[in-house]
């Protein structure tokens, strides 16, 4: 018979369609199955909303995003709940949204992207970031005015791979994270010695040892936490690490999964930052060999769960005292043009708190490490030589900086 | 009541609108509560949560609830004409009086789990209901998104207006979500009956006035309750109900009638003594400070 017809051959496609279908990977959307309606029912009302986060979302952008998931189950919802929640202006603008893992940054890139370029204004991705942890390279800074200069400090964040962050992870998942983050600061040694606290079990006596080193444990959790969902299962799993010497900090699973402060009385700056760079670097290979290295992307930097810490994560600052160039009415502007940022320190009911002010580095990202240390250290040696010159009736018009 | 079996058996499973075992017990995980105020700790993001949950929810409502059984059927009886006598509470003791509850919608989620456009559904769904009622019940709804400060400030002060939440128990629950989109207040023109919109419940009904006569609060709280219902019903919506656990509401410590009869009385006296507490046990009475929930009593008033 085959000779008059030859058998029917079946195309390869039609063969093997199942087991392609089986390989295609399964969108995530369609595991969620929370009841929503329509887009313009859904949308949130951001009239009176002051985050970066609602200068950003459009319906449009909502409608072609709400559809889409990260792997793990994060939604568009879930990323700007905490701008939706808190939309009332505090002292700063506040940006409004989280990520849940390093891939809402993709998922979501939509959003996310004209936000980075809105909120981090200087920074094009095109142009990498670049990380430069070595303390060599930073120029002087070891000599900042103890009279003026009270304490210097420099934090950065990190988030481990493999792992969801803070807004998003599973009680497990935390609990490993800490598992994780217990053993690799045991490791340290030398001057980097130290304990862990976990937040569960706080003894009396630990909480006023603590509380006498400067690191609180109570009133941790803000409205962002509560909203973009940080604070869940607190305290389980959270912690506090410092060194025997009390000048190195580690919290634990409190906004990112590592929050790393370095920090000292007085000025130099340079030790505080050679401390923070040493430690970091060991860490980080520490992790890199349990298999679990720090998130870093190219046109990223270190991925932080909020949009607002991108790149270094880092802020190094200086309690500083300055009495009279605090009170004069380009303050700001010189502020602005150095790149650097003032914040309240602590109470400000008195009028002699505001004399000291916390300065730091206004930027995350496009700079490196060093390059941002040394902003914040040639702009605390301007600023106090700017107000040495008022206090001595000098006028300053020529050492007004320009836009750096 | 939660044993790691239990949490393993359903931990599977969820409702049909994606509310999880994780969610029915976050608002207790993240505050473990004092020895001494025993809280639920958990709460229902729609009316499958019952029942698909029901190895957790069932236990805790036997506890909470002095023993109530899954087989036990509950008894509604709103006519108010069953009501002997409490219309001459003494007025020299007894400031105002008030009686709450809550009523779910059915099709929608509870304020835990709803999405902003089931909020928005249900506040549009009372505001129509509420709006056609007439006679002692015409009044007018103001949504808190909208609500001027002067408009505010009268509802505060007619001890009217509930607040953002803040306290970490609600917080945790997720009620407090797109605060303040969809939620809103009705009162009627007398002030004398209140509606709360999403809230900590779809609708939270209240009916209060100052001084003794607890019936006349009871009456027009029973009439005022049948008449939105009724309104409901003949838009094709109806209250979630079940012949087991009575009205559904989002805590289950509200289930049955979720009401609340409730006076403020002052009793510099009786509550010196120190067997108050057991007075107020026999009697299966609860008090509450001064200013609601979680206050201290201020010049002897609860």
């Amino acid at each position: 018979m085959w000779k008059l017809k030859p058998p029917l051959e079946m195309p390869l496609s039609l063969k093997y369609k199942y087991t392609l279908e089986q390989l295609i990977p399964c969108d995530p959307a369609t595991l969620i199955n929370l009841k929503k309606l329509s887009t313009e029912e859904e949308f949130p009302n951001l009239a009176k909303n002051q985050t970066y986060m609602a200068d950003i979302l459009t319906i449009q952008m909502y409608k072609r995003l709400r559809g889409r998931a990260t792997q793990s189950g994060f939604t568009l919802d879930d990323v700007i709940q905490p701008g939706v929640d808190n939309s009332e202006h505090s002292c700063t603008r506040a940006v409004g949204c989280v990520a849940g893992d390093a891939e809402s940054y993709t998922v979501f890139m939509k959003f996310f992207d004209p936000l980075i370029e809105l909120y981090h204004r200087d920074y094009q991705q095109s142009t990498m970031h670049r990380s430069d942890l070595n303390p060599e390279n930073l120029k002087g800074g070891d000599d900042l005015d103890g009279q003026y200069v009270l304490t210097c400090q420099v934090s950065a964040g990190r988030n481990v791979d493999d792992f969801c962050f803070p807004p998003h992870c599973s009680r497990g998942e935390r609990r490993a994270l800490e598992k994780l983050a217990i053993e690799a600061l045991n490791v340290l040694e030398g001057e980097f010695k130290g304990t862990y606290h976990s937040l569960k079990n706080l003894s009396e006596e630990e909480i006023q040892r603590l509380t006498a080193a400067g690191i609180p444990t109570d009133n941790l959790i803000s409205p962002l936490m509560l909203s973009s969902g940080m604070a869940r299962d607190w305290p389980d799993a959270r912690g506090v690490w410092h060194n025997d010497l009390k000048n190195f900090i580690v919290w634990v699973n409190k906004e990112d999964h590592l929050r790393f402060t370095s920090m000292q009385e007085g000025g130099n700056m340079s030790q505080v930052f050679t401390r923070y760079c040493s430690i970091i670097k060991k860490l980080e290979e520490i992790y890199h060999q349990k298999k679990h290295p720090f998130i870093w992307k190219d046109y990223l930097g270190y991925v932080l769960t909020c949009p607002s810490d991108l790149g270094t994560g880092l802020r190094a600052s200086v309690h500083i005292r300055l009495k009279y160039i605090s009170k004069h009415k380009k303050f700001d502007e010189i502020l602005r043009r150095l790149r650097l940022e003032k914040n309240f320190t602590g109470s400000v009911d008195t009028s002699d708190e505001r004399e000291v002010w916390d300065i730091s580095n206004a930027d995350r990202i496009g700079f490196s490490e060093v390059q941002l240390l040394q902003m914040v250290v040639d702009g605390i040696k301007l600023l106090i030589n700017m107000d040495k010159y008022i206090e001595h009736g000098q006028p300053i018009d020529d050492l007004f900086p320009t836009q750096k | 009541v939660l044993t790691l079996d239990l949490y393993k058996k359903p931990q599977k499973k969820s409702t049909p609108s994606g509310f999880t075992l994780d969610d029915v017990i976050q608002t207790g995980t993240d505050n473990p509560g004092h020895p001494f105020i025993m809280t639920v700790g958990c709460v229902a993001g729609d009316e499958e949560t019952y029942e698909v949950f029901k190895d957790l929810l069932d236990p805790v409502i036997r506890d909470r609830h002095g023993g109530y059984k899954p087989t036990d059927k509950h008894k509604t009886d709103l006519h108010h004409q069953n009501l002997k006598g409490g219309d001459d509470l003494d007025s020299n003791y007894v400031l105002s009086s008030r009686v709450r509850t809550g009523r779910s919608i059915c099709g929608f989620c509870l304020p835990p789990h709803c999405s902003r456009g089931e909020r928005r559904a249900i506040e549009k769904l009372s505001e129509e209901a509420l709006g056609s009622l007439d006679g002692e019940f015409t009044g007018k709804y103001y949504a808190l998104k909208n609500m001027t400060d002067q408009e505010q400030q009268t509802l505060i002060d007619d001890h009217f207006l509930f607040d953002k939440p803040v306290s970490p128990l609600l917080l945790a629950s997720g009620m407090g979500r797109d605060w303040p989109d969809g939620r809103g207040i009705w009162h009627n023109d007398n002030k004398t009956f209140l509606v709360w919109v999403n809230e900590e419940d779809h609708l939270r009904v209240i009916s209060m006035q100052k001084g003794g006569n607890m019936k006349e609060v009871f009456t027009r709280f029973c009439t005022g309750l049948t008449k939105i219902e009724n309104v409901f019903k003949n838009n094709g919506r109806a209250f979630m109900w079940n012949e087991h656990l009575g009205y559904i509401l989002t805590c289950p410590s509200n289930l049955g009638t979720g009401l609340r009869a409730g006076v403020h009385v002052k009793l510099p006296n009786l509550s010196k003594h120190d067997k108050f507490g057991d007075v107020l046990k026999k009697l299966r009475l609860q008090k509450r400070g001064t200013g609601g929930v979680d206050t201290a009593a201020v010049g002897g008033i609860f």
